[in-house]
Protein backbone atom coordinates (compact mmCIF):
# COMPACT_ATOMS: atom_id res chain seq x y z
CA UNK A 1 0.00 0.00 0.00
CA UNK A 2 2.70 2.24 0.76
CA UNK A 3 4.63 2.21 -2.38
CA UNK A 4 1.17 2.40 -4.13
CA UNK A 5 0.72 5.96 -2.19
CA UNK A 6 4.34 7.00 -3.37
CA UNK A 7 3.88 6.04 -7.01
CA UNK A 8 0.69 7.52 -7.26
CA UNK A 9 2.73 10.71 -5.95
CA UNK A 10 5.32 10.49 -8.30
CA UNK A 11 3.44 10.19 -11.34
CA UNK A 12 1.29 13.17 -10.51
CA UNK A 13 4.23 14.78 -9.15
CA UNK A 14 4.96 15.14 -12.80
CA UNK A 15 1.75 17.44 -12.93
CA UNK A 16 2.29 19.07 -9.75
CA UNK A 17 5.46 20.34 -11.16
CA UNK A 18 3.96 21.51 -14.43
CA UNK A 19 1.33 23.62 -12.53
CA UNK A 20 4.19 24.59 -9.77
CA UNK A 21 5.59 26.03 -12.78
CA UNK A 22 2.43 27.97 -14.57
CA UNK A 23 0.85 29.32 -11.19
CA UNK A 24 4.06 29.82 -8.95
CA UNK A 25 6.62 30.60 -11.68
CA UNK A 26 4.56 32.19 -14.36
CA UNK A 27 2.53 33.91 -12.34
CA UNK A 28 -0.10 32.56 -14.90
CA UNK A 29 -2.93 29.91 -13.38
CA UNK A 30 -3.74 28.06 -15.77
CA UNK A 31 -6.76 25.97 -16.10
CA UNK A 32 -5.39 24.27 -19.39
CA UNK A 33 -4.62 21.51 -17.44
CA UNK A 34 -7.66 20.11 -16.67
CA UNK A 35 -7.85 19.29 -21.14
CA UNK A 36 -3.70 18.64 -21.37
CA UNK A 37 -3.77 15.99 -18.79
CA UNK A 38 -6.18 13.63 -20.50
CA UNK A 39 -4.82 14.86 -23.56
CA UNK A 40 -1.32 13.13 -23.11
CA UNK A 41 -2.94 9.94 -21.29
CA UNK A 42 -5.34 9.79 -24.67
CA UNK A 43 -2.20 10.22 -27.20
CA UNK A 44 -0.49 7.43 -25.68
CA UNK A 45 -3.24 5.05 -25.52
CA UNK A 46 -3.47 5.69 -28.93
CA UNK A 47 0.58 5.30 -30.31
CA UNK A 48 0.40 2.25 -27.90
CA UNK A 49 -2.28 0.57 -29.78
CA UNK A 50 -0.84 1.86 -33.15
CA UNK A 51 1.91 0.28 -32.14
CA UNK A 52 4.01 2.72 -31.43
CA UNK A 53 7.42 2.13 -28.66
CA UNK A 54 6.29 3.46 -25.69
CA UNK A 55 9.11 6.25 -25.21
CA UNK A 56 8.13 7.74 -28.40
CA UNK A 57 4.85 7.61 -27.55
CA UNK A 58 5.58 9.90 -24.31
CA UNK A 59 7.05 12.09 -26.55
CA UNK A 60 4.24 12.73 -28.97
CA UNK A 61 2.44 13.33 -25.62
CA UNK A 62 4.59 16.00 -24.20
CA UNK A 63 3.98 17.55 -27.74
CA UNK A 64 0.21 17.43 -27.65
CA UNK A 65 0.79 19.48 -23.97
CA UNK A 66 3.08 21.77 -25.63
CA UNK A 67 0.90 22.79 -28.39
CA UNK A 68 -2.35 22.96 -25.85
CA UNK A 69 0.05 25.11 -23.29
CA UNK A 70 1.17 26.75 -26.76
CA UNK A 71 -2.78 27.80 -27.80
CA UNK A 72 -3.68 28.98 -24.34
CA UNK A 73 -1.19 31.56 -24.38
CA UNK A 74 -1.46 32.62 -27.75
CA UNK A 75 -4.87 32.96 -26.94
CA UNK A 76 -4.41 34.67 -23.88
CA UNK A 77 -1.75 36.86 -25.47
CA UNK A 78 -3.36 38.05 -28.98
CA UNK A 79 -6.96 38.29 -28.38
CA UNK A 80 -5.82 39.91 -25.12
CA UNK A 81 -7.92 37.35 -22.67
CA UNK A 82 -7.42 36.98 -19.25
CA UNK A 83 -5.39 34.37 -18.72
CA UNK A 84 -7.93 32.10 -16.50
CA UNK A 85 -10.55 32.42 -19.83
CA UNK A 86 -7.69 31.21 -22.03
CA UNK A 87 -7.20 28.35 -20.08
CA UNK A 88 -10.94 27.87 -19.68
CA UNK A 89 -11.33 27.92 -23.55
CA UNK A 90 -8.51 25.07 -24.45
CA UNK A 91 -9.96 22.83 -21.79
CA UNK A 92 -13.17 23.18 -23.02
CA UNK A 93 -12.12 22.06 -26.55
CA UNK A 94 -9.50 19.74 -25.41
CA UNK A 95 -12.34 17.89 -24.33
CA UNK A 96 -13.46 17.40 -27.67
CA UNK A 97 -10.17 16.81 -28.87
CA UNK A 98 -9.32 14.01 -26.54
CA UNK A 99 -12.60 12.48 -27.80
CA UNK A 100 -11.84 12.29 -31.11
CA UNK A 101 -8.28 11.24 -30.05
CA UNK A 102 -9.98 8.08 -28.16
CA UNK A 103 -11.69 7.12 -31.61
CA UNK A 104 -15.01 8.83 -30.25
CA UNK A 105 -14.76 6.28 -26.90
CA UNK A 106 -14.70 8.53 -23.65
CA UNK A 107 -12.79 5.49 -21.92
CA UNK A 108 -10.09 3.03 -24.08
CA UNK A 109 -8.56 0.64 -21.88
CA UNK A 110 -4.74 -0.58 -22.95
CA UNK A 111 -4.56 -3.53 -20.51
CA UNK A 112 -3.03 -6.18 -23.15
CA UNK A 113 -0.92 -3.83 -24.45
CA UNK A 114 3.55 -3.80 -23.71
CA UNK A 115 3.40 -0.42 -21.73
CA UNK A 116 6.22 1.54 -20.64
CA UNK A 117 5.74 0.27 -17.37
CA UNK A 118 5.22 -3.47 -18.34
CA UNK A 119 8.56 -3.74 -20.02
CA UNK A 120 10.68 -2.03 -17.15
CA UNK A 121 8.52 -4.68 -14.75
CA UNK A 122 9.43 -7.44 -17.10
CA UNK A 123 13.17 -6.17 -16.96
CA UNK A 124 13.94 -5.80 -13.64
CA UNK A 125 11.56 -8.39 -12.00
CA UNK A 126 13.96 -10.69 -9.93
CA UNK A 127 16.26 -8.10 -9.73
CA UNK A 128 14.13 -6.02 -7.44
CA UNK A 129 11.21 -6.85 -5.80
CA UNK A 130 8.61 -6.63 -8.06
CA UNK A 131 5.91 -4.49 -5.93
CA UNK A 132 9.09 -1.71 -5.47
CA UNK A 133 9.90 -2.21 -9.39
CA UNK A 134 6.94 0.73 -10.28
CA UNK A 135 8.42 2.72 -7.00
CA UNK A 136 12.09 3.02 -8.01
CA UNK A 137 11.25 3.38 -11.49
CA UNK A 138 9.24 6.68 -10.68
CA UNK A 139 11.50 8.27 -8.11
CA UNK A 140 14.48 7.84 -11.38
CA UNK A 141 11.68 9.21 -13.41
CA UNK A 142 10.32 12.01 -11.13
CA UNK A 143 13.91 12.95 -10.28
CA UNK A 144 15.16 13.32 -13.64
CA UNK A 145 12.22 15.73 -14.43
CA UNK A 146 13.17 17.41 -11.58
CA UNK A 147 16.86 17.94 -12.26
CA UNK A 148 16.53 18.87 -15.76
CA UNK A 149 13.93 21.73 -14.66
CA UNK A 150 16.50 23.01 -12.06
CA UNK A 151 18.92 22.96 -15.37
CA UNK A 152 16.77 24.92 -16.89
CA UNK A 153 15.51 27.11 -14.33
CA UNK A 154 19.12 28.67 -14.09
CA UNK A 155 19.72 29.41 -18.02
CA UNK A 156 19.22 32.73 -18.93
CA UNK A 157 16.17 31.80 -20.03
CA UNK A 158 14.37 30.23 -16.86
CA UNK A 159 16.00 33.20 -14.95
CA UNK A 160 14.29 35.53 -16.96
CA UNK A 161 10.84 33.15 -16.87
CA UNK A 162 10.91 33.71 -13.21
CA UNK A 163 11.53 37.23 -13.40
CA UNK A 164 8.21 38.14 -15.43
CA UNK A 165 6.26 36.06 -12.93
CA UNK A 166 7.80 38.53 -10.12
CA UNK A 167 8.08 41.40 -12.29
CA UNK A 168 6.11 41.74 -16.04
CA UNK A 169 7.76 45.19 -16.47
CA UNK A 170 11.30 44.32 -15.61
CA UNK A 171 11.66 41.72 -18.50
CA UNK A 172 9.76 44.34 -20.87
CA UNK A 173 12.75 46.62 -20.15
CA UNK A 174 15.07 43.75 -20.97
CA UNK A 175 14.07 44.18 -24.76
CA UNK A 176 12.69 40.32 -24.31
CA UNK A 177 8.72 39.92 -25.16
CA UNK A 178 6.78 38.75 -22.69
CA UNK A 179 4.48 37.05 -24.90
CA UNK A 180 7.12 34.65 -26.11
CA UNK A 181 8.47 34.38 -22.47
CA UNK A 182 4.51 33.07 -21.56
CA UNK A 183 4.27 30.91 -24.58
CA UNK A 184 7.43 28.67 -23.72
CA UNK A 185 6.25 28.75 -20.49
CA UNK A 186 2.93 27.58 -20.27
CA UNK A 187 3.76 25.30 -22.99
CA UNK A 188 6.42 23.91 -20.73
CA UNK A 189 3.76 23.41 -17.88
CA UNK A 190 1.76 21.46 -19.99
CA UNK A 191 4.00 19.39 -21.83
CA UNK A 192 4.48 18.07 -18.24
CA UNK A 193 1.04 17.69 -17.02
CA UNK A 194 0.89 15.54 -20.58
CA UNK A 195 3.67 13.52 -19.52
CA UNK A 196 1.83 13.21 -15.76
CA UNK A 197 -1.33 12.08 -18.06
CA UNK A 198 0.44 9.40 -20.21
CA UNK A 199 1.81 7.90 -16.82
CA UNK A 200 -1.27 7.68 -15.30
CA UNK A 201 -3.00 5.90 -18.06
CA UNK A 202 -0.50 3.33 -17.95
CA UNK A 203 -0.55 2.67 -14.29
CA UNK A 204 -4.35 2.52 -14.46
CA UNK A 205 -4.93 0.50 -17.65
CA UNK A 206 -7.13 2.58 -19.51
CA UNK A 207 -7.49 6.44 -20.87
CA UNK A 208 -10.65 8.07 -19.89
CA UNK A 209 -11.83 11.76 -21.10
CA UNK A 210 -12.64 12.67 -17.26
CA UNK A 211 -9.48 11.87 -16.10
CA UNK A 212 -8.12 15.45 -16.39
CA UNK A 213 -11.27 16.26 -13.97
CA UNK A 214 -10.43 18.60 -11.38
CA UNK A 215 -7.09 17.73 -11.70
CA UNK A 216 -6.09 21.52 -11.46
CA UNK A 217 -7.24 21.89 -8.40
CA UNK A 218 -5.13 18.60 -7.16
CA UNK A 219 -2.22 20.06 -8.73
CA UNK A 220 -2.54 23.10 -6.93
CA UNK A 221 -3.66 21.75 -3.09
CA UNK A 222 0.18 19.69 -4.01
CA UNK A 223 1.98 22.71 -4.10
CA UNK A 224 0.36 24.66 -1.73
CA UNK A 225 1.06 21.58 0.77
CA UNK A 226 4.70 21.59 -0.56
CA UNK A 227 4.80 24.92 0.09
CA UNK A 228 2.98 24.68 4.11
CA UNK A 229 5.34 21.95 4.69
CA UNK A 230 8.70 22.63 3.39
CA UNK A 231 11.16 25.58 4.41
CA UNK A 232 10.89 28.78 2.84
CA UNK A 233 13.37 29.00 0.15
CA UNK A 234 14.42 30.40 -3.19
CA UNK A 235 16.17 27.51 -4.74
CA UNK A 236 14.74 26.21 -7.20
CA UNK A 237 15.83 23.09 -6.45
CA UNK A 238 14.40 22.95 -2.94
CA UNK A 239 10.77 24.57 -4.79
CA UNK A 240 10.73 21.61 -7.14
CA UNK A 241 11.50 19.43 -4.32
CA UNK A 242 8.72 20.82 -2.55
CA UNK A 243 6.31 20.58 -4.98
CA UNK A 244 6.97 16.63 -5.52
CA UNK A 245 6.76 16.11 -1.62
CA UNK A 246 3.34 18.14 -1.37
CA UNK A 247 1.99 15.91 -4.31
CA UNK A 248 3.05 12.37 -2.37
CA UNK A 249 1.78 14.19 0.94
CA UNK A 250 -1.36 14.86 -1.13
CA UNK A 251 -1.66 11.47 -2.57
CA UNK A 252 -1.31 9.91 0.32
CA UNK A 253 -4.11 11.98 2.08
CA UNK A 254 -6.68 11.32 -1.08
CA UNK A 255 -5.29 7.69 -0.67
CA UNK A 256 -6.52 7.11 3.11
CA UNK A 257 -9.58 8.96 1.80
CA UNK A 258 -10.96 5.99 -0.56
CA UNK A 259 -9.62 3.33 1.61
CA UNK A 260 -10.52 4.17 4.89
CA UNK A 261 -13.16 6.78 4.08
CA UNK A 262 -16.05 4.64 4.42
CA UNK A 263 -16.18 4.18 7.92
CA UNK A 264 -17.04 8.08 8.35
CA UNK A 265 -19.37 6.37 5.85
CA UNK A 266 -17.53 8.86 2.71
CA UNK A 267 -17.78 7.77 -0.81
CA UNK A 268 -15.56 8.12 -3.61
CA UNK A 269 -17.38 11.19 -5.02
CA UNK A 270 -16.75 13.15 -1.91
CA UNK A 271 -13.14 13.40 -2.83
CA UNK A 272 -13.43 16.66 -4.81
CA UNK A 273 -15.20 18.22 -1.83
CA UNK A 274 -12.85 17.04 0.51
CA UNK A 275 -9.93 18.40 -2.14
CA UNK A 276 -11.34 22.35 -2.14
CA UNK A 277 -11.85 21.95 1.44
CA UNK A 278 -8.34 21.26 1.99
CA UNK A 279 -7.57 23.92 0.08
CA UNK A 280 -9.60 26.61 2.09
CA UNK A 281 -7.31 24.74 5.07
CA UNK A 282 -4.32 25.72 3.49
CA UNK A 283 -4.86 28.65 2.48
CA UNK A 284 -6.56 29.39 6.21
CA UNK A 285 -3.26 28.25 8.01
CA UNK A 286 -1.07 30.28 5.55
CA UNK A 287 -2.93 33.32 6.10
CA UNK A 288 -2.16 32.31 10.23
CA UNK A 289 1.22 31.75 9.39
CA UNK A 290 1.72 35.19 7.49
CA UNK A 291 -0.01 37.02 10.19
CA UNK A 292 1.87 35.37 13.30
CA UNK A 293 5.83 37.12 11.66
CA UNK A 294 5.24 40.14 12.18
CA UNK A 295 3.79 40.25 15.47
CA UNK A 296 6.83 37.91 16.47
CA UNK A 297 9.22 40.26 14.98
CA UNK A 298 7.13 43.31 17.04
CA UNK A 299 7.93 41.44 20.40
CA UNK B 1 18.98 60.28 -31.90
CA UNK B 2 15.30 60.25 -31.01
CA UNK B 3 13.29 62.51 -33.08
CA UNK B 4 9.42 63.32 -32.63
CA UNK B 5 7.18 64.50 -35.21
CA UNK B 6 3.88 66.19 -34.63
CA UNK B 7 3.38 63.48 -31.98
CA UNK B 8 -0.04 63.37 -30.52
CA UNK B 9 -1.72 61.69 -28.06
CA UNK B 10 -5.76 61.53 -27.14
CA UNK B 11 -7.58 59.23 -24.12
CA UNK B 12 -10.52 58.20 -25.01
CA UNK B 13 -11.00 59.22 -28.14
CA UNK B 14 -14.18 59.86 -29.31
CA UNK B 15 -15.96 60.00 -26.01
CA UNK B 16 -16.40 62.40 -23.20
CA UNK B 17 -13.38 62.20 -21.57
CA UNK B 18 -11.10 62.96 -24.78
CA UNK B 19 -8.29 63.86 -23.78
CA UNK B 20 -5.35 65.24 -24.71
CA UNK B 21 -2.42 64.15 -23.70
CA UNK B 22 0.10 64.98 -26.02
CA UNK B 23 -0.80 67.96 -28.51
CA UNK B 24 1.29 68.03 -31.47
CA UNK B 25 5.18 67.53 -29.60
CA UNK B 26 8.10 68.72 -31.90
CA UNK B 27 11.46 67.17 -30.04
CA UNK B 28 14.84 66.24 -31.05
CA UNK B 29 17.26 64.61 -28.66
CA UNK B 30 20.45 65.03 -29.83
CA UNK B 31 23.38 62.47 -29.00
CA UNK B 32 24.63 63.46 -25.28
CA UNK B 33 21.88 65.46 -24.25
CA UNK B 34 21.06 65.40 -20.67
CA UNK B 35 17.37 67.30 -20.61
CA UNK B 36 15.76 67.77 -17.64
CA UNK B 37 11.68 68.00 -18.25
CA UNK B 38 9.85 70.48 -15.64
CA UNK B 39 5.68 70.52 -15.34
CA UNK B 40 3.14 70.23 -13.01
CA UNK B 41 1.12 67.05 -12.62
CA UNK B 42 -1.08 66.28 -15.98
CA UNK B 43 1.44 68.51 -18.05
CA UNK B 44 2.00 65.16 -19.78
CA UNK B 45 5.67 64.66 -18.67
CA UNK B 46 4.99 60.80 -18.30
CA UNK B 47 2.97 60.50 -21.20
CA UNK B 48 5.59 61.64 -22.98
CA UNK B 49 7.93 59.09 -21.44
CA UNK B 50 5.43 56.44 -22.25
CA UNK B 51 5.24 57.21 -26.06
CA UNK B 52 8.99 57.82 -26.42
CA UNK B 53 9.29 54.00 -24.42
CA UNK B 54 6.56 52.45 -27.02
CA UNK B 55 4.35 51.92 -24.17
CA UNK B 56 1.60 54.60 -25.98
CA UNK B 57 1.37 54.36 -29.50
CA UNK B 58 0.72 57.64 -30.22
CA UNK B 59 -2.77 58.94 -32.18
CA UNK B 60 -0.63 61.25 -34.83
CA UNK B 61 2.85 61.89 -35.83
CA UNK B 62 6.55 59.68 -35.95
CA UNK B 63 8.71 58.65 -33.74
CA UNK B 64 12.37 58.27 -34.87
CA UNK B 65 15.26 56.65 -33.31
CA UNK B 66 18.72 56.67 -35.06
CA UNK B 67 17.08 57.66 -38.45
CA UNK B 68 14.92 54.76 -38.28
CA UNK B 69 10.78 55.20 -37.82
CA UNK B 70 9.89 53.19 -34.98
CA UNK B 71 6.57 54.68 -34.37
CA UNK B 72 4.57 51.09 -34.68
CA UNK B 73 7.45 49.40 -32.29
CA UNK B 74 6.29 48.14 -29.13
CA UNK B 75 7.83 48.38 -26.13
CA UNK B 76 10.12 45.75 -25.70
CA UNK B 77 12.05 46.53 -28.68
CA UNK B 78 12.57 49.88 -27.87
CA UNK B 79 14.15 48.77 -24.21
CA UNK B 80 16.68 47.59 -26.33
CA UNK B 81 18.10 50.75 -27.26
CA UNK B 82 16.05 52.76 -24.33
CA UNK B 83 16.71 52.70 -20.68
CA UNK B 84 14.31 53.89 -18.45
CA UNK B 85 13.23 53.84 -14.70
CA UNK B 86 10.65 54.44 -12.82
CA UNK B 87 9.55 56.48 -10.19
CA UNK B 88 8.65 53.17 -8.34
CA UNK B 89 12.00 51.49 -7.03
CA UNK B 90 10.65 47.85 -7.04
CA UNK B 91 9.69 48.04 -10.99
CA UNK B 92 13.33 47.47 -12.01
CA UNK B 93 13.99 44.32 -10.54
CA UNK B 94 12.67 40.74 -9.52
CA UNK B 95 12.36 40.99 -5.48
CA UNK B 96 11.92 37.24 -5.13
CA UNK B 97 15.38 36.44 -7.16
CA UNK B 98 19.20 37.23 -5.67
CA UNK B 99 21.13 39.96 -6.86
CA UNK B 100 23.58 38.09 -9.31
CA UNK B 101 20.51 36.42 -10.99
CA UNK B 102 19.18 39.92 -11.29
CA UNK B 103 22.11 41.02 -12.83
CA UNK B 104 22.88 38.31 -15.50
CA UNK B 105 19.18 38.90 -16.64
CA UNK B 106 20.03 42.72 -16.93
CA UNK B 107 23.77 42.86 -18.63
CA UNK B 108 22.78 42.06 -21.25
CA UNK B 109 19.36 43.34 -23.59
CA UNK B 110 16.84 41.08 -25.95
CA UNK B 111 15.73 37.56 -25.57
CA UNK B 112 17.73 35.13 -23.87
CA UNK B 113 18.21 31.44 -24.39
CA UNK B 114 19.21 28.39 -22.80
CA UNK B 115 22.89 29.67 -22.28
CA UNK B 116 24.10 29.96 -18.45
CA UNK B 117 25.84 32.78 -18.44
CA UNK B 118 25.89 33.10 -14.32
CA UNK B 119 29.67 31.95 -13.61
CA UNK B 120 32.73 32.82 -11.04
CA UNK B 121 34.28 34.96 -14.27
CA UNK B 122 30.47 37.33 -14.63
CA UNK B 123 30.31 36.91 -10.88
CA UNK B 124 33.48 38.63 -10.75
CA UNK B 125 33.21 41.21 -13.30
CA UNK B 126 29.18 42.23 -11.82
CA UNK B 127 31.22 42.35 -8.17
CA UNK B 128 33.23 44.96 -9.39
CA UNK B 129 30.62 46.82 -11.10
CA UNK B 130 28.66 47.11 -7.94
CA UNK B 131 31.82 48.59 -5.95
CA UNK B 132 30.99 51.82 -7.70
CA UNK B 133 27.78 51.98 -5.85
CA UNK B 134 29.34 52.12 -2.48
CA UNK B 135 26.73 50.51 -0.89
CA UNK B 136 28.53 47.09 0.27
CA UNK B 137 26.27 45.08 -2.16
CA UNK B 138 28.77 43.28 -3.78
CA UNK B 139 29.38 41.33 -0.39
CA UNK B 140 25.39 40.27 -0.73
CA UNK B 141 25.68 38.93 -3.98
CA UNK B 142 23.15 35.78 -3.19
CA UNK B 143 20.51 37.63 -1.16
CA UNK B 144 17.31 38.24 -2.27
CA UNK B 145 16.53 41.61 -3.91
CA UNK B 146 13.08 41.65 -1.25
CA UNK B 147 15.60 42.25 1.39
CA UNK B 148 17.47 45.47 0.29
CA UNK B 149 15.96 48.88 0.27
CA UNK B 150 14.42 51.09 -1.99
CA UNK B 151 17.07 52.89 -2.51
CA UNK B 152 19.67 50.24 -3.20
CA UNK B 153 17.04 48.99 -5.86
CA UNK B 154 17.07 52.18 -7.48
CA UNK B 155 20.78 52.81 -7.46
CA UNK B 156 21.05 48.85 -8.31
CA UNK B 157 18.10 49.38 -11.34
CA UNK B 158 20.65 52.02 -12.42
CA UNK B 159 23.53 50.49 -12.40
CA UNK B 160 21.98 47.32 -14.28
CA UNK B 161 20.51 50.09 -16.72
CA UNK B 162 23.75 51.47 -17.44
CA UNK B 163 25.96 48.38 -17.73
CA UNK B 164 23.37 47.22 -20.79
CA UNK B 165 24.83 50.23 -22.59
CA UNK B 166 21.30 51.97 -23.52
CA UNK B 167 21.69 54.91 -26.47
CA UNK B 168 18.65 56.73 -24.35
CA UNK B 169 18.02 56.31 -20.96
CA UNK B 170 14.38 58.08 -19.31
CA UNK B 171 14.34 58.70 -15.75
CA UNK B 172 10.56 59.13 -14.25
CA UNK B 173 10.88 60.62 -11.25
CA UNK B 174 13.30 57.95 -10.27
CA UNK B 175 14.39 59.52 -6.98
CA UNK B 176 10.66 60.63 -5.89
CA UNK B 177 10.04 57.72 -3.44
CA UNK B 178 13.63 58.00 -1.99
CA UNK B 179 14.43 59.25 1.03
CA UNK B 180 16.56 62.82 0.84
CA UNK B 181 19.93 60.72 1.30
CA UNK B 182 19.23 58.44 -0.57
CA UNK B 183 17.94 60.60 -3.14
CA UNK B 184 20.97 62.33 -3.06
CA UNK B 185 23.21 59.16 -3.26
CA UNK B 186 20.97 58.19 -6.53
CA UNK B 187 21.05 61.45 -8.06
CA UNK B 188 24.56 61.40 -7.73
CA UNK B 189 25.31 58.24 -8.91
CA UNK B 190 23.06 59.36 -12.09
CA UNK B 191 25.12 62.55 -12.88
CA UNK B 192 28.49 60.37 -12.19
CA UNK B 193 27.33 57.41 -14.87
CA UNK B 194 25.90 59.93 -17.58
CA UNK B 195 29.15 61.87 -17.31
CA UNK B 196 31.36 58.94 -17.19
CA UNK B 197 29.56 56.89 -19.76
CA UNK B 198 28.49 59.59 -21.66
CA UNK B 199 25.07 58.86 -21.92
CA UNK B 200 21.72 60.67 -23.70
CA UNK B 201 19.52 61.01 -21.55
CA UNK B 202 15.83 62.73 -20.06
CA UNK B 203 15.21 63.19 -16.54
CA UNK B 204 11.29 63.86 -15.14
CA UNK B 205 11.54 65.83 -12.00
CA UNK B 206 9.33 68.32 -9.88
CA UNK B 207 12.49 69.82 -8.23
CA UNK B 208 13.48 73.26 -10.14
CA UNK B 209 16.66 73.53 -8.51
CA UNK B 210 17.80 69.84 -9.65
CA UNK B 211 16.36 70.97 -13.03
CA UNK B 212 18.44 74.09 -13.45
CA UNK B 213 21.38 72.17 -11.89
CA UNK B 214 21.46 68.78 -14.18
CA UNK B 215 21.56 68.86 -18.04
CA UNK B 216 22.42 71.00 -20.54
CA UNK B 217 18.67 71.21 -21.64
CA UNK B 218 15.90 72.20 -19.94
CA UNK B 219 12.25 71.29 -21.39
CA UNK B 220 8.86 73.09 -19.26
CA UNK B 221 5.52 71.62 -19.94
CA UNK B 222 2.36 72.53 -20.04
CA UNK B 223 -1.04 70.93 -20.82
CA UNK B 224 0.07 68.35 -23.27
CA UNK B 225 2.71 70.70 -25.03
CA UNK B 226 6.19 71.98 -24.58
CA UNK B 227 6.09 75.58 -23.83
CA UNK B 228 9.37 76.35 -22.96
CA UNK B 229 12.72 74.74 -24.24
CA UNK B 230 16.35 75.99 -23.97
CA UNK B 231 19.61 74.85 -23.69
CA UNK B 232 24.01 75.39 -23.28
CA UNK B 233 24.60 78.80 -21.94
CA UNK B 234 21.06 80.26 -21.87
CA UNK B 235 20.34 77.50 -19.17
CA UNK B 236 23.04 78.19 -16.92
CA UNK B 237 22.17 81.55 -15.84
CA UNK B 238 18.57 80.02 -15.07
CA UNK B 239 17.07 80.49 -11.63
CA UNK B 240 14.35 78.91 -10.03
CA UNK B 241 12.65 82.79 -9.92
CA UNK B 242 13.31 83.19 -13.46
CA UNK B 243 11.47 80.01 -14.50
CA UNK B 244 8.72 80.74 -12.30
CA UNK B 245 8.40 84.19 -14.09
CA UNK B 246 8.50 82.19 -17.63
CA UNK B 247 6.23 80.05 -16.97
CA UNK B 248 3.59 82.99 -15.50
CA UNK B 249 4.59 84.84 -18.77
CA UNK B 250 4.13 82.04 -21.43
CA UNK B 251 0.18 80.96 -19.85
CA UNK B 252 -0.79 83.75 -18.50
CA UNK B 253 -1.54 82.04 -15.48
CA UNK B 254 -0.36 82.11 -11.73
CA UNK B 255 2.14 79.79 -10.76
CA UNK B 256 1.47 79.47 -7.07
CA UNK B 257 -0.29 76.67 -7.46
CA UNK B 258 2.52 75.04 -8.45
CA UNK B 259 4.64 75.73 -6.61
CA UNK B 260 3.85 73.59 -3.80
CA UNK B 261 4.01 70.50 -6.76
CA UNK B 262 8.05 72.04 -8.42
CA UNK B 263 9.28 71.88 -5.25
CA UNK B 264 11.88 74.57 -4.98
CA UNK B 265 14.49 72.60 -2.91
Amino acid sequence: MIEGIFVEGLIYGIMVLGVFISFRILDFPDLTVDGSFPLGAALMVQCLLSGMNGWVALLVAFAGGVLAGVATALIHNHLRVPNLLAGILTMTMLYSVNIRILGNRANVPILDQPTILKQVTEKFTGIIPDEYILLVFFVIVALVVKVLLDLFFRTDLGMTLGAMGNNEQMVISQGVNPKTLKTIGVGLSNGLVAISGAFAAQYLGFADVGLGQGIIVSGLASVMIGEFLMLKSNRIGVLTFCALAGSICFYAVMYVGRFYGYVIHMTPSDLNLIKGVLIIVLLIMTQAKKLKVPFKVAK
Amino acid sequence: MIELKNVSIVFGQGTVNENKALNNINLKVKEGDFITIIGSNGAGKSTLFNTIAGTYLPSEGQIFANDKNVTRDPEYKRAKYIGRIFQNPLLGTAGNMSLEDNMTITHKKGMKWLRRSLNNKTREIFRQELVQLKMGLEHRMKENLVMFSGGQRQALTLLMMVLSKPSLILLDEHTAALDPKNAEIVLELTNKFISEYKLTGMMITHNMTHAIEFGNRLLMMDGGEIIFDIEGEAKKALTVEKLIQKFHELRHKTFENDRTLLAED
